[in-house]
C-alpha cells in the first residue's frame, strides 16, 4: 500500500506492505542508512529514531501506524542545541569504537537530555539501558552525556 | 571501478588511479614512478613497504593513506595513518583514509590476533620515511642544493634561505626519484614523535556521529535485491523437502535459491539451506518465515551441550595426554602439606558483533565484485573463487566498515552465500544475516572444561601445579573429526604458565566438535586465564594469604621463560622469544600497577570485595582489579574496574585505553551472561532476550586504565584486556562472599541475577 510519512522535515510516499517496520522503510526505501538494524525485536536500540521527539525503536514500529503528520527524526536529521552538544561530546572523547550502535546511542542520549537536562548516573543508566553496545563503550557514553549536559547548562 | 550509488567514494576509492593522484599509484595499474616494484623496499620487516602501496599525494594537498587492515572499532584507520604520517612528516589535518581491497600485495590482511600494529609498525614507518626522503630529494634537486639541507615538516619541505615547497607541489618530481633503500632512510627517533604514542582523535568518529560511513549493511547498488537465508538448524543438516509457494506469494519476494548442502570439513563454506530473494529486506524476512522446509538433521543432531559439559568435565578429571612437564608433579602432590583441586567450565559463546554478517555481490560475466564487512578480505577472495569455480583475480573484495568483528567476521561464509545467490539471480544481491542467524548459525567460541591441582608445602608455598584442559579445538573447523587441543591453543594460557613452581604438568583431553568452532576475541585465553587466575586465588586462600601478594609470589622473580624447555611446542604468537620474551618482570609489574590504581588493601564497605588477575596474551601484559558489592539477597554490582596494560610501544594512548575498557567489559558481559547452548544439535538462543549482553546499568561506575610506559616493541591491544576480566570478577565475588565461581556464566540469561549465597559456605563453588 501507499504510505505517507515525514522524515527529517521532508514528506515521502512509499509503496510497502503495511506491516513493514519503519526501520526498513528508512533504510531500504529512503536510503537513510544511519539508522541501524541490530536485532529486529526492540532489544538493542540500534534502530532508535525520534517520533514527535520521543525515542522509538524503528524495527518494531509498523510504518502504517506512524501517521503522515508525525515528525520522524533520524540520526541524519537530528538538530538543535542538545544534538550538537551530544555530537561534540561524542567526538571530544571518541565515544564510538565500531560505531554501529552509536546512531541509536546518540538518539537516545538526545532524547534523554531533552527530557532531563542534567541526568545523574542513575538517570543515565535508566535512559540508556535500552541501547546495547558490544564494543562496550558505556563508560565513555556516560561521561559524554555528562559533558553534553554541562555544555547545555 | 563501476558506479556505486550509495558508496562513499572516500572509502572505496581503492584500486583506482585517478587524475588527482600524482604520486603513489594504485595497485594493478602497472605504471612505474613511485610504484616501482623494482625498488628495494618490498621485503622490509613486516612485508612490502613500497610507499605507493599506502600513500598517495593529491594535487589539492590531501595525503591519502591506504589502510589494508579492517576497521572494526579498534581505530586501525587512525593508528595505521599515525604511523605513516609520523615518518612522512605529514600535516595530520590533510590526512584522509582509503580502505584497501583484499590483495596479496598488501601482505597479511587478516585483522585478528591483535597484530595490526605489531606486524606493520616498522613497515609503515619505512613507507612513510621513504616517501619523505623522496620529497626531500626532489626538493634538493629542484633547488640545486644538497638533500641534507632540505627538511620536511607538516607537509612542507624547506631548504636553505627562502626555499620552501608543499608536498603537493613536489609530488610530481618526487615520483621521478628512485626509491631509496631501507639503509638510506632515517627513521625518527622516539623523542621526536609527535603522533605515535599520542592521543590522536579518531578518523572515523566525526562521520559516525552524523550517521555517515558505510558498513556492510549500508551498501546499496543499482538494481540490487536483498536476500536472507533459512539456514539448517544443525551443522551438516540439509533440505529434505522444500515448499516455497507461500514464500513466493509474499509481495516483494522474487525467488528462492537452494544453497549447496555442507560437507565436511566445514571450513568457511556456507551452511546450506534456502535463500529468499526479495526487492527489500522486510519482504525477504517475511518470505523466509513463510518457507516450509523439512530438514534432514544429519550427524550432529544428537548434540546436547548440557550433557556434553558433564562428559568434558569427566574427561578433565581423568589423566590425559602430557603436553608439558617440568619436574615431577606427582611427587610434589605426594609430598605436599596441602593439596587442592578445582574444575572449571566455560560455555560456548557467540561473538555477536552489533552488525550481523552482511555481504553484497555483483557479477559481471565471470567476475564478481563484493562489498563485505570482513576481517579477512584475502581469505574471502579465495573462498569465493573456490566456491564459484573462478580464478581469484576474478574476485574483487571491497572491505566496508565492520560494525564489530570479534572474530566472527574472520569467517567469510556469508560472503560466499552472497556470491552464490547473486550469480543465481543474475542481479546484485545484498545478503543479510538477522540476529537469529548470527546467534544460531555462528562459529562459536569453544566450550571448555579444566581440572587443576595444586600442591602447597607447610609454609603455603606452591610446589606443583597440574593443569588439564579439554575443549573441541578450532582445528575441527578445518579437519573433520579433529578433537585434540593444538599447541597454538595451549600457548594461550597453559603452556606459557608464568608461575615459578618447580613442578608443572600440562595435560589435554580430547573433545569432538558438534557445532562450528571459531575464534572469539582473545580465543583460548578466555577459559585458560579464567581457570589459572581463579586457581591462583584459590591457592592464596588455601595458603591463607592475600591474593595479590600470593599472585606476585607465584609469578616469582623477573625472568624469561621458554616453554620449549619443558617439552612444549611454542610459537609465541608468531614472534621470536628474543624480541618478545615471556617476561615475568613485566607481568609482575602490571599486577603492581593495577593494584596501586585500585588502591589494593584499602578498607572496603561491608559486602564489597576486590579481585585481581593478570595474563599475558598476544605478547602484551594486562592486570585487572575488580571491586564488587554484593547485597544480602545476592545482587551484584561492580563499583569499579582498574587495569594496567603493558603493550610495549603504543601508537594511540586514547584508543588503547578505549580497547582496555571495551575489551574488559566485553569479557565481563560474557562472564556474567554469555552462554550458547545446543539441544538436538540446534542452538537454543535466538536473539538478545536469550543471549544477553551487558547493558549500561550493569556496567561499572568507575573504570581507570594505566598504560605502562615502554619502549619495547609493540604488542597486541585489542584482545589482551579480555582474559583477566572474568577471573578478577570471580576472585572479587569470592572475596566479598566466600562463593567460588567455577562455572560460567555467573548469571546467564534467564536468571534472577542473584548469587546463590544461601548455599554458600566458605569455599563452596557455584
Amino acid at each position: 500500500m501507499s504510505i505517507k510519512l515525514k522524515v527529517n522535515g521532508k514528506q515521502h510516499e512509499v509503496e510497502v506492505s503495511e506491516d513493514t517496520p519503519l526501520l526498513w522503510v528508512l533504510r531500504d526505501h529512503l536510503g537513510l542508512t544511519g539508522t541501524k538494524f541490530g536485532c529486529g525485536v526492540a532489544q538493542c536500540g540500534a534502530c532508535t529514531v525520534h517520533i514527535d521527539g520521543k525515542p522509538r525503536r524503528a524495527c518494531v514500529t509498523p510504518v502504517a501506524g506512524v501517521g503522515a503528520q508525525a515528525e520522524i527524526t533520524t540520526i541524519e536529521g537530528v538538530q538543535g542545541e542538545v544534538a550538537n552538544a551530544v555530537r561534540e561530546a561524542w567526538v571530544e572523547i571518541d565515544v564510538p569504537q565500531c560505531g554501529y550502535c552509536q546512531s541509536g546511542q546518540i538518539m537516545s542520549a538526545v532524547a534523554l537530555l531533552e527530557q532531563n537536562p542534567n541526568p545523574d548516573d542513575d538517570a543515565i543508566d535508566a535512559g540508556m539501558s535500552g541501547n546495547l553496545c558490544r564494543c562496550a563503550t558505556y563508560m565513555r557514553i556516560r561521561s559524554a552525556i555528562k559533558s553534553a549536559a554541562k555544555a547545555g547548562s | 571501478m563501476t558506479s556505486l550509488s550509495k558508496l562513499n567514494r572516500r572509502e572505496f576509492l581503492s584500486g583506482l588511479g585517478t587524475s588527482a593522484l600524482v604520486l603513489g599509484l594504485a595497485l594493478r595499474t602497472g605504471r612505474t614512478m613511485a610504484d616501482a616494484t623494482a625498488g628495494g623496499l618490498q621485503e622490509v620487516r613486516g612485508g612490502d613497504a613500497t610507499p605507493a602501496l599506502f600513500i598517495a599525494l593529491e594535487e589539492d594537498g590531501t595525503i591519502r593513506i591506504t589502510c589494508h587492515r579492517s576497521e572494526m572499532g579498534q581505530q586501525v584507520w587512525t593508528s595505521m595513518a599515525q604511523i605513516i604520517a609520523e615518518e612522512l612528516e605529514a600535516d595530520w589535518s590533510q590526512v584522509a583514509i582509503v580502505q584497501a581491497p583484499g590483495d596479496a600485495r598488501y601482505g597479511d590482511q587478516n585483522t585478528d590476533g591483535s597484530r595490526s600494529v605489531r606486524w606493520n609498525f616498522h613497515r609503515l614507518r619505512v613507507a612513510g620515511a621513504a616517501m619523505r626522503t623522496m620529497l626531500e630529494r626532489a626538493a634538493a634537486a629542484r633547488w640545486g642544493v644538497a638533500p641534507g639541507e632540505c627538511r620536511a615538516a607538516q607537509s612542507v619541505v624547506t631548504g636553505p634561505g627562502m626555499y620552501s615547497a608543499t608536498y603537493a607541489e613536489l609530488a610530481q618530481d618526487a615520483a621521478a626519484q628512485p626509491l631509496p633503500t631501507e639503509a638510506e632512510l632515517r627513521l625518527k627517533p622516539r623523542e621526536q614523535w609527535r603522533l605515535i604514542g599520542k592521543e590522536v582523535p579518531s578518523l572515523t568518529v566525526p562521520d559516525i556521529v552524523q550517521g555517515q560511513g558505510t558498513f556492510g549493511i549500508d551498501v546499496q547498488l543499482p538494481d540490487m535485491l536483498v536476500a536472507v537465508v533459512a539456514h539448517p538448524p544443525q551443522v551438516m543438516a540439509s533440505v529434505a523437502k522444500l515448499d516455497d509457494k507461500a514464500a513466493l506469494a509474499v509481495p516483494g519476494v522474487v525467488r528462492t535459491v537452494r544453497l549447496p548442502a555442507l560437507d565436511g570439513p566445514v571450513l568457511f563454506k556456507p551452511l546450506g539451506g534456502v535463500a529468499v530473494v526479495a526487492t527489500d529486506t522486510w519482504s525477504a524476512i517475511r518470505g523466509r518465515a513463510a518457507l516450509k522446509i523439512e530438514w534432514e538433521a544429519g550427524p550432529n543432531a544428537g548434540y546436547d551441550s548440557q550433557q556434553f559439559a558433564e562428559t568434558m568435565l569427566e574427561t578433565a578429571r581423568q589423566p590425559g595426554t602430557v603436553r608439558l612437564r617440568r619436574g615431577d608433579v606427582d611427587a610434589a602432590m605426594g609430598a605436599s602439606a596441602t593439596r587442592i583441586e578445582a574444575d572449571y567450565y566455560v560455555p560456548h559463546l557467540s561473538q555477536t558483533p552489533m552488525e550481523p554478517p552482511m555481504a553484497t555481490a555483483r557479477w559481471d560475466g565471470d567476475k564478481v565484485e563484493c562489498w563485505v564487512c570482513v576481517q579477512a578480505p584475502q581469505r574471502t577472495r579465495s573462498v569465493i573463487a573456490q566456491a564459484c569455480g573462478i580464478p581469484e583475480e576474478n574476485v574483487t573484495v571491497n572491505v566496508t566498515w565492520l560494525g564489530g568483528g570479534f572474530g566472527r567476521k574472520s569467517k567469510p561464509d556469508f560472503a560466499v552465500e552472497a556470491a552464490l545467490v547473486a550469480r543465481e539471480v543474475g542481479r546484485p544481491v545484498k545478503l543479510t544475516w538477522t540476529r537469529e542467524d548470527d546467534l544460531q548459525h555462528g562459529y562459536y567460541h569453544s566450550v571448555s572444561a579444566q581440572h587443576l591441582e595444586g600442591a602447597l608445602d607447610a609454609e603455603g608455598k606452591c610446589t606443583g601445579i597440574l593443569h588439564r584442559t579439554v575443549f573441541p579445538p578450532i582445528g575441527s573447523t578445518f579437519v573433520d573429526g579433529l578433537a585434540t587441543p593444538s599447541w597454538e591453543e595451549l600457548r594461550q594460557g597453559v603452556t606459557d604458565n608464568p608461575f615459578h613452581v618447580p613442578n608443572l604438568q600440562v595435560e589435554t583431553g580430547d573433545a569432538p566438535a558438534h557445532v562450528r568452532i571459531g575464534w572469539l576475541r582473545s580465543v583460548a585465553n578466555i577459559y585458560h586465564a579464567f581457570a589459572v587466575q581463579s586457581f591462583a586465588a584459590e591457592l592464596a586462600h588455601a595458603a591463607g594469604r592475600d591474593q595479590k601478594d600470593y599472585l606476585l609470589e607465584l609469578i616469582g622473580p623477573p625472568r624469561q621463560l621458554d616453554p620449549r624447555n619443558d617439552g612444549a611446542q611454542y610459537d609465541n604468537y608468531g614472534e621470536s622469544l628474543e624480541e618478545y620474551p615471556i617476561d615475568t618482570g613485566r607481568l609482575a609489574n602490571v599486577v603492581r600497577e593495577a593494584a596501586a590504581l585500585a588502591g589494593w588493601g584499602r578498607e572496603l564497605p561491608a559486602g564489597h570485595g576486590l579481585g585481581i588477575a593478570v595474563h599475558r596474551s598476544f605478547v602484551s601484559y594486562v592486570a585487572t582489579v575488580i571491586e564488587v558489592a554484593v547485597d544480602a539477597e545476592g545482587r551484584l554490582r561492580i563499583p569499579g574496574v582498574w587495569s594496567a596494560i603493558d603493550a610495549g610501544t603504543v601508537v594511540n594512548t586514547r584508543h588503547v585505553t578505549a580497547q582496555v575498557e571495551g575489551g574488559t567489559l566485553y569479557a565481563l558481559s560474557n562472564a556474567l551472561y554469555g552462554e550458547i547452548t545446543a539441544k538436538d544439535g540446534a542452538v537454543e538462543q535466538a536473539n538478545f532476550p536469550q543471549f544477553r549482553l551487558m547493558r549500561m546499568k550493569e556496567a561499572p561506575r568507575d573504570m581507570a586504565v594505566t598504560i605502562v610506559a615502554s619502549d619495547a616493541p609493540p604488542g597486541g591491544v585489542g584482545e589482551p584486556p579480555s582474559p583477566p576480566a572474568a577471573p578478577a570478577l570471580a576472585n572479587a565475588i569470592f572475596a566479598a562472599t566466600g562463593l567460588r565461581i567455577r562455572r560460567l556464566p555467573i548469571f546467564g540469561s534467564g536468571s534472577d541475577d542473584r548469587l546463590p549465597l544461601d548455599a554458600t559456605r566458605e569455599g563452596e563453588s557455584a
